[in-house]
């Protein structure tokens, strides 16, 4: 069984914001406007947290990328009433839109604020109708959605491999974000698998998790930022 | 009808009988606060939540925060009736009857506003399809359903021999809602007996269904991780505010029917000085476990803890916390320590100052936690939006609105048991003290 993880470089991550935005494309996020995003409904899967260390002009800043951790231990799936968030076969927390009341536990529950809320019925601009992603649902109004690792190009991946009659390789399943990012700072794989690159990342000595003390077991793994 | 008119305890059938016009206008003002509320709830209904002032971060506002308090003030009655008619105190008779109508009152108000809160209410009963019986929301519902059940049952078994006198001895035009009601009661002594039984046996399961509600409330906040709710505290914290809240409440409806169905002759000054004297017991109680909540989180000084008591003590909801405790605190236990004080005015102050500073605990531990999410989130202040402060405003008109239209329709005094404790419970209870007191004892050399 594969464990999907990520590795983030903080070193090489610049905050450009690409991750933010192909993953928006790729999973079909609505664009909340303006006055929504100011009210703090801004719904992007995956975030980057800016930390600010030091006074102006000796001033440090780290990006941190922040999608959903994919927790071995969850806190959001065991609170929902309805088993509408759950861990799946693929190790992986999926959301199920079709079920979710919108109680918003799940969000509550999260200590890393990963999950967002419909607040409204998403609207899609005309022009944007056409690039949306047919392998992602588009969600309703009124329930709740974070991150899935891009799961989708997951269930396409394993339909290939099985067709071509080999095993998965790892750059058949990369994420939207992963792909996308410029300086290489996002890199994906089977964390249980020496032959993907996050195994050996992982055991860096500059390696840590957020919030690790909270025994959620979060399958997103941080490579330290050192000054140089 | 003539002969209702001389019974000593007429005052307690005439708002049935006579029709005053204040209670139209109230009916009338009500119902237009509650249409309003309607109005701006199927507003949200179409739009959804985006009519609320709630944001990602902030993701639970006014209708759980009106959840925990309703829910909180519902565990007056039927608790302190229990317990009341259990220790067997006398004075308990006229007070239970309206204990039992507020629990049913509130919790069908504070049941429903979960529902307000969701995003999808059209698929509220995928929690009865696909329950996972290990999220708290399910245990929630149901303790509140059973809560609910017991204590709607609880107000009605007491009840039915006062429908049997209305059915006898009044002439309405809901006669045959009493004839209904009242299962063919003719007071004999077989169907008294069974109806002892069956009061007792419920006063007994009410009590620990009672706790059990308030406790599984805290752990929807105390099963979670946020700092400032992951507490063991909680469960106990919890039903006693409710405890606390509902006496208040309780004191209130008290004060407001005595002087509005003239029930000086049967509201007396001591009900009011024995009730007055469990608020500050409460109040006390609320106290320690307040103390004990924050002294363990500012010890500790853990970063992410503090985060969320600055945000209360110094921080942005310091006016309302301070208020709070105010209010909890030091007005009741001013109010209700002094006997200069003591006086119903004073009391009516206290329990007003109490129901307000248990709904602004309600908002110091709810909105503060989610407002510090542990990772440095951009959020938003959470202002509650006219769609929240009308369905608020619309709960209580509610309230108001069903126990003004019970009290036209049933005696808010129980008559059997005021009539019971005049005939049978001053004996009873002179036999108890017998009871109690040492006997004496002759020695046998005396004798001879």
């Amino acid at each position: 069984m594969a464990k999907w993880g990520m590795v983030i470089d903080l070193n090489k991550c610049t905050g450009c914001g690409s991750c933010v935005n192909s993953c928006r494309m790729e999973n079909n996020v609505p664009n909340v406007g303006d006055k929504a995003a100011q009210a703090g409904r801004a719904m992007d899967w995956m975030q980057i947290i800016t930390e600010y260390e030091g006074e102006y002009p000796n001033i440090r800043i780290t990006h941190i990328p922040r999608p959903c951790f994919q927790c071995d231990n969850p806190p959001c799936t065991k609170v929902c009433p309805v088993y509408a968030t759950f861990l799946n076969e693929d190790g992986l927390v999926g959301q199920v839109y079709n079920r979710c009341i919108g109680c918003r536990f799940c969000m509550v529950a999260c200590p890393y604020s990963a999950k967002t809320f419909n607040y409204s019925k998403p609207d899609f601009p005309e022009a944007y109708e056409k690039t949306l992603n047919p392998d992602v649902t588009r969600r309703m109004n009124g329930v709740v959605e974070k991150c899935s690792f891009c799961h989708h190009r997951l269930a396409i991946a394993k339909d290939v491999a099985r067709f071509e009659e080999r095993d998965l390789r790892e750059e058949d399943y990369q994420p939207a974000c992963a792909e996308s990012c410029p300086t290489n700072a996002i890199t994906f794989g089977d964390l249980d698998n020496s032959d993907h690159s996050v195994t050996h990342l992982k055991h860096s000595n500059r390696a840590f998790r957020l919030e690790e003390e909270l025994g959620t077991e979060p399958k997103v793994y941080y490579l330290r930022k050192e000054d140089r | 009808m003539n002969d209702l008119r001389k019974d000593p305890d007429y005052p307690l059938y005439r708002p049935i009988l006579e029709s005053d016009r204040r209670f139209y206008w109230a009916v009338g003002f009500l119902s237009v606060i509650i249409l309003w509320a309607l109005v701006m709830y199927i507003r949200q209904l179409i739009y959804g939540l985006e009519v609320t002032g709630l944001n990602n971060t902030v993701s639970w506002g006014f209708y759980i925060i009106n959840f925990v308090f309703f829910i909180g003030i519902s565990h007056a009655g039927t608790l302190i009736s229990a317990i009341l008619r259990l220790s067997q105190a006398e004075w308990r008779r006229p007070i239970t009857r309206m204990a039992e109508v507020i629990t049913a009152i509130v919790l069908i108000i504070g049941g429903l506003h979960p529902i307000l809160d969701l995003g999808r209410p059209d698929r509220v009963l995928n929690v009865f399809l696909y329950g996972r019986l290990q999220s708290p929301l399910l245990w929630d519902v149901t303790a509140i359903g059973l809560y609910f059940t017991a204590s709607t049952v609880y107000l009605y078994v007491p009840m039915i021999p006062d429908i049997a006198l209305l059915r006898d001895r009044t002439n309405t035009k809901l006669k045959w809602l009493y004839t209904f009601l009242s299962w063919g009661y003719q007071g004999t002594e077989r169907q008294k007996h069974i109806l002892n039984r069956a009061i007792t046996i419920l006063m007994v399961a009410v009590i620990p269904i009672a706790v059990s509600v308030h406790t599984v409330i805290s752990y929807i906040f105390s099963m979670t991780l946020q700092s400032g709710w992951h507490s063991t505290i909680f469960g106990p914290y919890f039903v006693t505010g409710a405890i606390f809240s509902g006496t208040a409440t309780l004191l209130v409806v008290m004060i407001a029917f005595r002087k509005l169905f003239h029930l000086e002759n049967y509201l007396k000054e001591i009900h009011f000085q024995y009730m007055g004297m469990l608020l500050l017991v409460f109040s006390l109680f609320w106290t320690y476990f307040t103390f004990s909540e924050f002294l363990t989180g500012v010890y500790g000084n853990e970063p992410q803890e503090m985060d969320v008591i600055l945000y209360k003590f110094t921080g942005p909801y310091a006016p309302y916390f301070w208020t709070m405790v105010v209010c909890n605190f030091l007005i009741p236990v001013v109010v209700l320590s002094f006997k200069k004080l003591k006086t119903i005015p004073g009391i009516l102050f206290a329990s007003f100052a109490v129901i307000i500073g248990m709904w602004l605990e309600r908002l110091t531990i709810i909105i503060p936690s989610l407002a510090n999410p542990r990772l440095p989130i951009i959020s938003a202040p959470y202002i509650p939006s006219m769609t929240e402060w009308a369905l608020f405003a619309g709960g209580i008109a509610v309230f108001c609105l069903l126990f003004l239209i019970f009290a036209k329709i049933f005696p808010i005094i129980s008559i059997w048991e005021i009539k019971e404790g005049r005939e049978e419970g001053l004996d009873e209870a002179k036999e108890r003290l017998d009871s109690y007191l040492p006997d004496i004892i002759v020695s046998e050399e005396e004798a001879t």
